[in-house]
């Protein structure tokens, strides 16, 4: 079952962060263990960022959240480095996809990505559509995920969903 | 009811029911391609959703185009297990010295009104022949290979209406560079940018495929133009016979954004480092060195590209300090350049030729650039570090302002050029 509500304390970025910046080219050919790969996530930005990020945390950015490459590497490395969500003002198209098809949350929200500084403690929950800033006491609302991407999510992702359904043979 | 954009005319045609912006919906793929940087991963999530066959090998390519021919062992090994892979699955395979992925893609398979899918950003490109086409990650791909199927949200669509005659050499690069620098990287992000207008009408298929092209630099899923007597002669002509409708918008199709752009009045235009939507006029720029030339990649890479390239250069030498690479998009545009005389034209004048593929576009091999240097491409992406070099700078430009610029050394408005 799907967990629809997670808890943790924001890292913040801005907008633009692209498929290079959460993680080099370079880095992406030394090896194929994504974890070793994740130990450099955000090193252009946000230096040991890997070390100082706790499990379930949660990144807050601004816009077009994931822009460049079509790799997958970028959601693989957010998610191997234990962060519950990516909340943003929005996301780049492919970098959604692939978010949800490996199984890692995230949440269009402007308000959220303007109004949530770093450090908030922020709680999220993907059933209702809300965000509560526990620091500031605060609430936002955002719409939730189409069905099939919440039934993507609810798998664990596009491979076990598709082996479930044997493809694509579901009830639309 | 309102009418429909293009995107919702070919997602009903392919869904077989009326759907409209917004819907979710599983649609049958009908042409799924990958390449030498994603096709490994893709394989690896097909194996991990217990599937060892492709739904139809037919209807599956694989090029290696991004390195071609291989310049290390470790991509030669690549190379080798996609070879073998493709040899016992019975799917296409395309390997050195055929061309891009896209240009292939283009000559021998895309159909209009069906869905195309690549695993490169890049796939908006065949949009161009009206087809819906977008670029996926390696799982969604992998998806699509083992069950030829996919799910796609139906998207809103971005109205882009070109009219007024483009007085030559200004070509569909400038258009669509205008384009991004307006609406910016973002402007059309989860949008099918649709062009139409009289100016994408008398547009050749090689321009409306460099408009397509650049459709995810502005953040765009697809970027669609109409399906005309063009489209089907083009079809034909590659062997791509069968009944294609037309496509065009309906007239009171809802569109969510809009820009118009008056063809007449545009100039050369160029995007400088280290964004796409940085974008100015050429005579705008002022005095600038360039190092490197390159024409040629999946938005300029084909026979007309050259043939206005030529056109400059016949005659002329390229700048003592400036090197121009050039790289055919395929082997047809290769064939073609020779005999039609075009490949000797750009030899005299100082050009070096890559085989087809990539090259220095994507910053492995055949021309990466120096510390400091400058080059300027046709290509579509200028990001920090894409053609190899962190400390390089790369401007992107249409053939006919790279020709000019390769001559004089220093980017230039190829309008003095071209008589
Ligand atoms: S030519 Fe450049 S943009 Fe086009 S597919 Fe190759 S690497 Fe990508």
């Amino acid at each position: 079952m799907l967990k629809t509500v997670f808890k943790g304390k924001v890292w913040k970025f801005g907008r633009d962060i692209n498929t290079d910046i959460i993680i080099a080219g370079k880095r992406k050919y030394d090896t194929l263990d994504i974890k070793e790969i994740a130990k450099y996530a955000f090193e252009a930005i946000n230096h040991d960022f890997s070390k100082k990020v706790k499990d379930g945390d949660v990144i807050v950015a601004g816009a077009n959240f994931g822009c460049g490459s079509s790799r997958e590497h970028a959601p693989l490395v957010i998610k191997a480095l234990g962060i519950s969500a990516i909340i943003a003002e929005s996301f780049a198209r492919i970098f959604y996809r692939n978010a949800i098809n490996i199984g890692l949350s995230i949440v269009e929200c402007k308000e959220a990505s303007e109004k949530i500084e770093e450090g908030d403690e922020v709680e999220i929950n993907l059933e209702k559509g809300t965000i509560k800033n526990l620091t500031k006491n605060e609430e936002y609302h955002f719409k939730p995920l189409p069905l099939m991407m919440t039934q993507i999510l609810n798998a664990g992702g596009l491979v076990p969903f598709l082996s479930e359904n044997n493809g694509y043979q579901i009830k639309q | 009811m309102a009418g429909k954009t293009m995107a919702e005319k070919i997602l009903s045609h392919v869904a077989k029911k009326d759907v409209e912006a917004g819907d979710i919906i599983i649609v049958d793929v009908e042409t799924v391609f990958a390449h030498d940087g994603t096709a490994p991963l893709a394989f690896e999530e097909m194996k991990k959703m217990g599937v060892d066959t492709f739904f139809d090998p037919n209807k599956v390519v694989i090029v290696t185009d991004h390195t071609t021919p291989s310049p290390s062992e470790k991509i030669s090994n690549i190379h080798a297990f996609l070879r073998n892979y493709c040899r016992e699955n019975g799917c296409n395979f395309r390997g050195v010295g055929r061309g891009i992925g896209h240009q292939l893609l283009i000559e021998e398979f895309v159909k209009p009104w069906t869905v195309v899918l690549g695993a490169d950003s890049h796939t908006c490109t065949h949009g161009a022949l009206g087809a819906f086409a977008t670029g996926m990650g390696s799982t969604d791909i992998a998806g699509a290979m083992a069950f030829g199927k996919t799910w796609l949200k139906v998207p809103e669509s971005f109205k882009i209406l070109v009219e007024g005659e483009l007085k030559s050499p200004v070509s569909a690069k400038d258009v669509i560079l205008k384009i991004i620098g307006v609406i910016g990287a973002d402007g059309a992000t989860y949008m099918a940018m649709e062009f139409f207008g009289e100016t994408v009408n008398s547009m050749g298929i090689s321009e409306r495929l460099t408009l397509s092209n650049m459709a995810v630099e502005a953040g765009g899923k697809t970027g669609l133009c109409p399906v005309d007597g063009k489209t089907i002669k083009f079809l034909a002509e590659h062997r791509r016979k069968g009944f294609f409708k037309n496509l065009k918008p309906d007239q009171d199709a809802y569109f969510s954004k809009e820009i118009a752009i008056n063809a007449a009045e545009l100039e050369p235009m160029i995007a400088l480092p280290h964004t796409v939507d940085n974008v100015k006029a050429v005579s705008e720029v002022g005095e600038l060195d360039v190092d490197q030339v390159f024409i040629g990649t999946c938005t300029n890479g084909r026979f007309e590209d050259f043939e206005i390239v030529a056109k400059i250069l016949k005659g002329k030498k390229v700048a003592n300090d400036t090197r121009l690479l050039v790289q055919p998009a395929s082997w047809r545009v290769y064939l073609k350049i020779i005999e039609r005389g075009i490949a000797a034209t750009l030899i005299e004048a100082g050009a070096s030729i890559n085989p087809p593929g990539c090259g220095p576009c994507i910053g492995r091999h055949l021309g990466i650039l120096g510390d400091g240097e400058v080059c300027l491409s046709t290509q579509n992406r200028n990001f920090k570090g894409r053609m190899g070099n962190e400390k390089a700078y790369i401007y992107l430009s249409s053939p006919a302002t790279a020709a000019a610029s390769a001559i004089t050394g220093r980017i230039t408005d190829p309008r003095d050029f071209y008589h």
